[in-house]
């Protein structure tokens, strides 16, 4: 089964790192990438570029607005996310408490929906 | 078919004492939570046809467990006909070569699994306190919602809820990992502790009913004591046995709140105050030194004393230091200083309690302001107690300490400034 694991975290943190604090941060990710490539885990995973670089689209009785920004402000911004793949949520949890943002930030662990596997009744 | 009163009978005993294991044995073999349930109840229908012609086999409850099992795969045969994906669970199902399980080990690991389950912390909290009592008490969602002050619907709306989450999320039917043990053990006592507290607050009103929720959170402690022997489950199921063991002499005949200094101790009961006491004390050896221990140990210090002048506050004192190590929140600080002043005097508990009345935490804490009323009228400081106490008058919900507070200050009014120290 798949799971999303959203990373949530203070953006403005990472303006204050310096360049070798920011190096190790990079460098955990790297190392918790392997990590989960070799368990067979990991299926896709991203960083995104800050919140100031987003575009928000709707679209309402036939006209799109776009706005700047992201679709909520919040004190923490979504700032990446890892696509794994789990036996279940304990094993999920396993996997996601080892994100390093789990320390500063949060992760938000959600389902993806297996059309395949719906139930009919 | 009628059967005779004695299988009834017979029936609705086995019900009550094997329903809830039959259930969490099948919850594993079929994986589904509401196929296990249809699959129980459709078991216990089909034993009141069997029994009457063959009698009450031998072992009921792997009768029920693999009748149950037949049933439902029936159940998905006869949707599989419908659909391909359900013909893939039935196939899943026959594949299934567990045994069901005939030793006491194997249904002991499934009915802590199913507690594991309900109290999984990715539920929410009040739908982990409904689907445990529902699913391992098997109480109904009437008498939930009677307990918990809801309706039966909503109530059953967050069973539903829980249920859809478990599926969905896939959260698993399985004993945590050893790392993950204590945190996964401690987010079941704190749903067994709210279910105490909800029943053991209520001094008024739905008593009986509440005290149902004070024994079965005892009685659900006990079962986790018996399946995880761990000294923080020692620790709790000691703390309530103290609390609850004074349950006659908390409030009066007219249900008016009575103080512990003041409670009829002859009326506690001895033998379970001497069975928490025992607990606390293993726990405390336990090495796991947890909250619920010490607080027990509190409660057994007063327990044990004679009267109420002969409790030993510097022992109090003492541990509520540890508490405060173990869990540093306003409320035990206030109740450290309160402590504090039984062994050195009002003075002293006053001045550790002036400061949090106006911390953020205790600003609006009824017992904070009540108990520097107490303090101050122990001083003889009349304006002062006046004060104190209206303002817990008006910080407080709760009807037993409304007419408590409005006591106290007509009391006030009519013995004057006279020190009682």
């Amino acid at each position: 089964m798949k799971y999303l694991c959203l990373i949530y975290d203070n953006e403005a943190v990472w303006t204050t790192m310096s360049p070798a604090e920011a190096e190790a941060d990079m460098q955990q990710y790297f190392t918790f990438t392997d990590d989960i490539r070799r368990t067979g885990h990991y299926v896709a995973g991203e960083a995104l570029q800050p919140v100031a670089t987003a575009t928000t689209l709707r679209e309402r009785h036939g006209q799109l607005s776009m706005t700047d920004g992201p679709f909520a402000e919040t004190k923490e911004q979504l700032g990446g996310f890892y696509l794994i793949e789990a036996r279940d949520l304990n094993d999920a949890v396993q996997v996601a408490r080892r994100i390093p943002a789990v320390r500063t930030g949060s992760i938000e662990v959600r389902p993806i929906v297996d059309f395949g596997a719906m139930p009919q009744d | 078919m009628h059967a005779p009163a004695t299988l009834r009978d017979q029936i609705d005993a086995i019900y009550r004492a094997e329903s809830r294991r039959v259930l969490a044995t099948l919850i594993r073999l079929l994986r589904d939570f509401e196929r296990a349930e249809d699959a129980m109840q459709e078991a216990f229908v089909a034993a009141v046809e069997a029994w009457a012609s063959t009698g009450v086999p031998a072992n009921p409850r792997s009768w029920l467990v693999s009748t149950g099992r037949f049933k439902a795969i029936d159940a998905a045969r006869r949707r599989s006909a419908f659909d391909a994906a359900t013909a893939r669970i039935t196939d899943a199902l026959y594949a299934a070569h567990e045994p069901i399980p005939d030793d006491d080990e194997a249904i002991a690991d499934d009915r802590l699994r199913l507690i594991f389950l309900c109290c999984h912390p990715a539920l929410p909290l009040d739908a982990q306190v409904a689907l445990t009592l529902r699913e391992v008490c098997g109480l109904t969602t009437e008498a939930i919602a009677v307990a918990f002050l809801g309706t039966p619907s909503t109530i059953a709306q967050r069973i539903v809820r829980a249920k859809q989450k478990i599926r969905q999320a896939r959260i698993p039917y399985e004993l945590p990992e050893f790392g993950a043990l204590h945190a996964r053990l401690d987010a079941i006592l704190r749903v067994i502790y709210l279910v105490f507290n909800e029943g053991y607050r209520a001094s008024a009103g739905d008593t009986l009913v509440r005290r149902d929720l004070t024994a079965e959170a005892i009685r659900l402690c006990r079962l986790v004591a018996a399946l995880l022997p761990d000294p923080e489950v020692h620790g709790l199921l000691g703390l309530m046995l103290l609390h609850d063991a004074r349950r006659d002499t908390r409030s009066s005949a007219e249900g008016e709140l009575v103080l512990l200094e003041d409670q009829d101790r002859s009326r506690w009961h001895r033998a379970q105050i001497a069975e928490g006491a025992a607990l606390v004390q293993r726990a405390l050896r336990g090495g796991r030194v947890g909250a619920y221990a010490v607080q027990g140990a509190i409660a057994a210090v007063h327990a044990e004393a004679p009267t109420a002048d002969a409790t030993d506050w510097r022992e109090i004192v003492g541990l509520y230091d540890v508490l405060l190590r173990l869990d540093p929140s306003p409320v035990v600080a206030l109740n450290r200083a309160v402590a504090v002043a039984m062994r050195d005097g009002p003075a002293a508990g006053l001045a550790l309690i002036t400061p949090m009345l106006t911390s953020p935490a205790l600003a609006t804490y009824a017992l904070a302001h009540s108990a520097a009323g107490e303090l101050t009228r122990r001083l003889g400081d009349v304006a002062s107690a006046r004060a104190h106490y209206e303002r817990a008058l008006a910080l407080t919900t709760q009807g037993a300490e409304q007419r408590f507070l409005a006591a106290r200050l007509a009391a006030l009014r009519h013995s004057g400034a006279t020190p009682d120290a």
